[in-house]
């Protein structure tokens, strides 16, 4: 059977009202999926596995692989996790499920969610639709990539300091971290508690909205859930009268955001301000100097922590030794890669005696210094715009053997993260070829003004989703 | 020098890492280095700022005490490296 769908350029939206048309059946549109993964997925390689016969008769979607999936294997891009079957389906995989999404497959991931580019994947990175020599961000770049290749309608990632929102930019679709605490985090392999939160990506801003209303809300299994203050509003119309709009300068004149990234991001605010909005500029001092530093350590050390579970006992290939401490260090050892074994390392010295308050107690109170800055400027507006990625999509290798050069990926998007913010990106034009991501932030439990703002400006700007190569 | 060899040996003793001799090398220096970035955060004073441990503003979060269904001990073993008799086995712990 040939493909009847474009799934390139078919929305999730527009693939439920075929469904409900009765003008495709579930099994025609997963089929139409399928063959994309098998067109390009060689060259791609956003999947670790595929589900041969999914449940559910709606619109398809793809997992990151560090959300536990019942009886489909889960390793969160680490060896560690090599062959680990789930024996419980995490809450946000139970909700898609429920909605009568099938499950794709699961997709490529940095090794526990620690990375920008999918390099750290133990199983090999992927690559970039809009240019295979490139990476498509990171940690999710296996969802991202999926999406922008039409391999499937919409997918779902997750975001400690910026892998979904990062990988969205590079790829040149939207993605959404929500705000903490209105997505489940059971079942999801954990990284940094305090920050881990899964999100939505897609094609359109409504595609966004809807899947992000399929798994928001508060669940008993999570005790850092909460309700939504008010239903999530699927976005309609253009104006933005009214919207206060602020420029953040630290943010928007950062060392290293790249001269075509700011121009596409400039004209994107203009195109706000011709819509009605009101945009002004404001200040978070200390967003860019302290936030990835403050990053750095607290993310490492909550890793640290939740890491301390992988020990060759329960699940996972274990390294025998003569005794059970040698067993543990060697399996942690061989098990573990570069990355994982690098922030394990940095957050048990920053939790460690006589550098606990230095390091790690001193991060928690600069995490309190960058909420109260985030509260101030939304006192005066709504939202707040900057790049995602100070950078189009790097060359794969390029930034692999300087951690730090790869830490500095995620400088736009870490401060909203530690401030337990909602994020937005939405690709916002071109630079060199490649898509530049508009970053809207929110307040706490703002997604609806992200989702009316970034529906508008996604009219406005007219992006083509599809990659030129296959246009 | 922010973290000295020793050092880097004993956090991995305490993180229950095997190190080699070349990743041990690699990784004090690649230590050194981002303590050294992450380090700026001493230059502010915030002897009286309290410290944020999570962003939202929960405090005591009760559930019922209700009995409910667990995983059956089948699923639960069915990822273990070595197991016998519905328990997980390892090598003995040295004294």
């Amino acid at each position: 059977m040939g493909a009847v769908v474009d799934t390139l350029r078919l929305t999730a939206e527009e693939a439920k009202a075929l469904l409900e048309r009765g003008e495709l059946s579930g099994a025609e549109l997963r089929e139409a999926y399928f063959e994309a993964i098998a067109e390009r997925d060689g060259e791609l390689h956003c999947f670790l596995r595929t589900v041969a016969e999914p449940d559910g008769e709606g619109v398809p979607i793809a997992l990151k692989d560090v959300i536990s999936t019942k009886g489909v294997e889960t390793t969160a891009g680490s060896k560690i996790l090599a062959g680990y079957v789930p024996p419980f389906d995490s809450t946000v995989a139970a909700r898609v499920k429920a909605a009568g999404l099938p499950l794709l497959g699961k997709t490529n991931t940095d090794e526990f969610a620690m990375g920008s580019s999918t390099e750290n994947s133990a199983w090999g990175p992927s690559r970039n639709p809009w240019d295979p020599n490139r990476v498509p961000g990171g940690s999710g770049g296996g969802s991202s990539a999926a999406v922008t290749a039409g391999m499937t309608p919409w997918a779902l990632g997750s975001d400690t300091g910026g892998s979904i929102k990062q990988p969205s930019a590079l790829c040149g679709n939207v993605g959404l971290r929500p705000t903490y605490g209105t997505v489940s985090r059971y079942g999801v392999v954990a990284f940094a508690s305090s920050l881990d939160q899964v999100g939505p990506v897609a094609k359109t801003v409504r595609d966004a909205a809807l899947l992000y209303s399929i798994i928001a809300g508060r669940d008993p299994c999570d005790s850092t859930t909460v309700e939504l203050p008010e239903p999530v509003r699927l976005p309609e119309g253009d104006s933005l009268a009214g919207v206060r709009v602020g420029v953040p300068t630290e943010l928007n004149e950062a060392e290293g955001i790249e001269p075509g990234v700011k121009e596409a991001v400039e004209q994107a605010i203009a195109l706000a301000q011709g819509l009605g909005a009101e945009v002004g500029e404001c200040s978070l001092p200390r967003a860019v100097r302290y936030g990835m530093p403050c990053y750095y350590l607290i993310a490492p050390a909550e890793a640290s922590s939740n890491l301390a579970r992988y020990d060759g006992v329960r699940y996972g290939p274990r390294v025998d030794g003569s005794s059970y401490q040698e067993m543990v260090d060697r399996t942690r050892d061989e098990g573990f890669g570069d990355e994982p074994k690098r922030r394990i390392m940095l957050g048990t010295y920053a939790l460690s005696a006589g550098y606990y308050d230095a390091f790690y107690g001193q991060a928690q109170k600069v995490r309190t210094l960058l909420i109260q800055e985030h509260r101030d400027a939304f006192e005066r507006f709504d939202l707040l715009v900057c790049p995602t990625s100070p950078t189009v999509a790097f060359r794969i290798g390029e930034r692999a053997a300087d951690p730090l050069a790869m830490y500095l990926s995620d400088v736009l998007t870490i401060p909203s993260c530690l401030a337990g913010l909602p994020g937005l990106s939405i690709p916002c034009g071109l630079s060199q070829g490649l898509p530049v991501g508009l970053q809207l932030i929110g307040p706490q439990f703002g997604e609806n003004t992200l989702f009316r703002v970034g529906h508008a400006l996604e009219h406005a700007i007219g992006f083509d989703t599809v990659p030129e190569r296959w246009r | 020098m922010a973290i000295s060899r020793e050092e880097v040996l004993h956090v991995a003793k305490l993180a229950r890492l095997a190190l080699d001799e070349d990743e041990l090398e690699r990784l004090t220096a690649e230590l050194d280095k981002i303590l050294d970035a992450v380090g700026v955060v001493a230059e502010l004073d915030l002897a009286d700022v309290a410290p944020t441990p999570h962003p939202l503003d929960l405090i005591d979060v009760w559930a019922e005490d209700e009995p409910h269904e667990s995983l059956p001990p089948e699923d639960v073993f069915a990822n273990a490296p070595s197991e016998e008799a519905r328990q997980f086995r390892v090598p003995a712990w040295e004294q």
